[in-house]
């Protein structure tokens, strides 16, 4: 497809536009965070008891925590967490699945058989379970919730990789290379790696909503990222012994959950919908 | 392949995939770093203590050993003791278990109920602020985070509007007054059964804001199913046919053209059957109700290793069986799926 054509479909629809900035904004945030939180030094972990627990004002917009702490300056940092797990998982997941998918689906056989029985035990697991279990046993920390959420993602990586392969080792210029007598692994990285990588781009994009989404998750459950650092998950966690009587404190980390993952779902929506021309007006 | 040589195999690659799982949950419980003996010995243990709860454990067995126990054990239905509570885990996972089931069949009632109406509306009224909304609810659906939006309801239901309870499965105090006779486990039908409409009451009103919590992403996936099934059936020549002769617009949307856009909404709804599983386990913890994801939470933060192993085994079992009804009712429908 041509990149004049991409770009007009993709701004066609309004939502798309409108998940594409608020990801944009959000890299802003991630990335001047220093710069645009009202209180670094608060939402790195600094305690300021004086003000604990006060209720949204012109001097903290989003109302402090349990320990005094601004918890607008916590949400811009917690950005950078959320955003680095976001890419980190699906990163790491495509390391571990992509190739596994292009071995089992070129070479086929038994080593086709092998990996594919293995990914089907894996992807038998409910999702978030599995990652669960893995950062049950690896003990908690940000590094760690990364490792359990990648350990549980690779299997749906090597099984798209593998359906691309198959049809694209059938197609004629892969025989004539073959012919050629071109090695197996250039063939690999040069023709059935390249034509692989678009479907997977659209999966990684939706993946990092669903990511970041269940990287809250295990946060919420004491499983991820530890305290003091600032993440959305660990804030509406702690925000839950609080909210009958403080309200804005778990409203607002939540809150920018649901906005960011909101955002990649739209995003990876209209571009499913632009590779996938009888999705277009039919789907979302 | 015939169809019952079909769900002959089907049956036994399923019992391949757990036997994979447990063997995999197996070996990952057993390298938690904590000493579940001390755990069982509880608080204050003594050397001998511990080591005498090695034994009864199997710990000092070697681990291919400890994990051919196990496979026994699991094969007589024993998943173990749980260190936490002392109960075979067999035991909790059942009371937990219809807890849950209840709770999930109640939001899948919410969402088939909610999803498929405004599914037929968005696609009769399609590119309206119906059909933009509907589209809006099912991205939210898929975007929330579940954990969160059941305290934003909790805020707004319980502490603002005083409508609805706060947490729990029932009030303890209308139990004590009207106790209620456990039959299947299941207490809006147990009530309802036994005439106990107080209790009925009360269960349901417990119940109504996890389970909202838990539909919603059910309604997304089943609205937008829906919606982009009649758009391709309403085109259909007999539906044509059907406003020619003037039949009422009610009953064409809904027995004509419905009809033949519900098998794929079927699978869909299957599916999401397995995703609302897991989505309890958040919910559960958020309204403090007694079922799995509750039980499961609560093993993870004490490292009870026979109770992770067995709600884990127990949760994938439930949803690759899931997977597998749902597989079969789509070929039973769809003949043109090759066995």
């Amino acid at each position: 497809m041509r990149k004049k054509e991409f770009i007009k479909i993709l701004f066609r629809n309004k939502l798309s536009v409108v998940g594409l900035m608020i990801i944009l904004i959000l890299l802003f945030i991630a990335i001047f965070a220093p710069l645009l939180a009202p209180y670094p030094e608060q939402a790195k972990g600094e305690p300021n008891l004086k003000e604990r627990l006060q209720p949204p004002s012109s001097k903290h917009f989003f109302g402090t925590d349990h320990l005094g702490r601004d918890i607008l300056s916590r949400v811009i940092y917690g950005s950078r967490t959320s955003l680095l797990i976001g890419f980190s998982v699906v990163l790491l997941a495509i390391l571990i699945g992509l190739p596994l998918g292009l071995i089992a689906g070129y070479y086929g056989g038994k080593i086709d058989l092998i990996i594919m029985r293995i990914t089907d035990i894996f992807l038998a697991f409910p999702p978030l379970l599995l990652a669960l279990l893995i950062a049950t046993t690896l003990g908690r920390g940000l590094i760690n919730a990364i490792l359990a959420l990648s350990i549980s993602w690779w299997p749906w990586y090597t099984r798209l990789v593998r359906g691309m392969a198959i049809s694209i080792k059938e197609r004629p210029y892969v025989e004539a290379a073959k012919g050629m007598g071109i090695s197996e692994w250039k063939i690999i990285f040069r023709h059935v790696l390249p034509n692989s990588i678009s479907p997977l781009i659209i999966q990684a994009t939706m993946d990092i909503g669903s990511a970041i989404l269940e990287a809250a998750a295990l946060s919420f459950l004491g499983l991820g990222v530890q305290p003091p650092t600032p993440d959305w998950g660990l804030m509406v966690s702690e925000g839950k012994e609080y909210f009958l009587n403080y309200p804005w404190y778990p409203v607002f980390p939540g809150l920018a959950i649901f906005i960011t993952v909101m955002a990649f779902n739209l995003l990876g929506d209209a571009l499913r919908e632009i590779m996938d021309p009888r999705l277009r007006r039919k789907f979302l | 392949m015939k169809l019952k040589e079909y769900i002959a195999y089907r049956l036994m690659l399923s019992i391949l995939v757990i036997f994979g799982v447990v063997t995999i949950v197996f070996f990952i419980s057993r390298v938690i770093p904590s000493d579940p003996a001390a755990l069982w010995v509880g608080a204050h243990p003594t050397v001998e203590a511990i080591e005498k709860a090695r034994e009864e454990l199997h710990l000092n067995e070697p681990l291919i050993k400890q994990y051919y126990y196990y496979l026994v054990g699991l094969l007589h239905g024993d998943l173990g003791i749980s260190i936490r509570t002392h109960n075979p885990v067999a035991q909790d996972l059942k009371s937990a278990f219809s807890a849950t089931f209840e709770l999930i069949l109640f939001a899948e009632f919410i969402a088939i109920l909610i999803g498929i109406p405004l599914g037929v509306y968005s696609a009769v009224k399609k590119d309206s602020w119906l059909d933009n909304l509907s589209r809006v609810l099912a991205i939210s659906g898929v975007s929330l985070p579940t954990f969160w939006f059941g305290i934003v309801l909790q805020l707004i239901f319980f502490k603002y509007l005083h409508l609805l309870p706060l947490a729990g499965r029932v009030d303890t105090i209308t139990m004590l007054e009207h106790p209620l006779k456990v039959i299947t486990g299941f207490y809006l039908f147990d009530s309802l059964v036994t005439g106990n409409f107080v209790v009925f009451v009360d269960v349901l009103k417990h119940m109504i804001l996890p389970a909202i919590t838990l539909a919603m992403y059910p309604i997304g996936l089943i609205t937008r199913q829906v919606r982009s099934m009649m758009i391709e059936v309403l085109q259909e020549n007999y539906i044509r046919t059907a406003w020619a002769y003037g039949l009422p617009k009610k009953r064409i949307y809904f027995k004509y053209a419905l009809k033949n856009a519900i098998a794929p909404a079927l699978i869909t709804i299957g599916l999401s059957f397995a995703y609302t599983l897991i989505g309890a386990f958040l919910v559960e913890l958020i309204f403090n109700w007694p079922g799995l994801g509750r039980y499961a939470a609560y093993s993870i933060l004490s490292m009870d290793y026979p109770a992770v192993l067995g709600v884990t085994i127990v949760a994938a079992t439930a949803y690759v069986f899931i997977n597998l009804i749902v597989d079969l009712i789509q070929v039973c429908l769809d003949p043109r799926i090759q066995l």
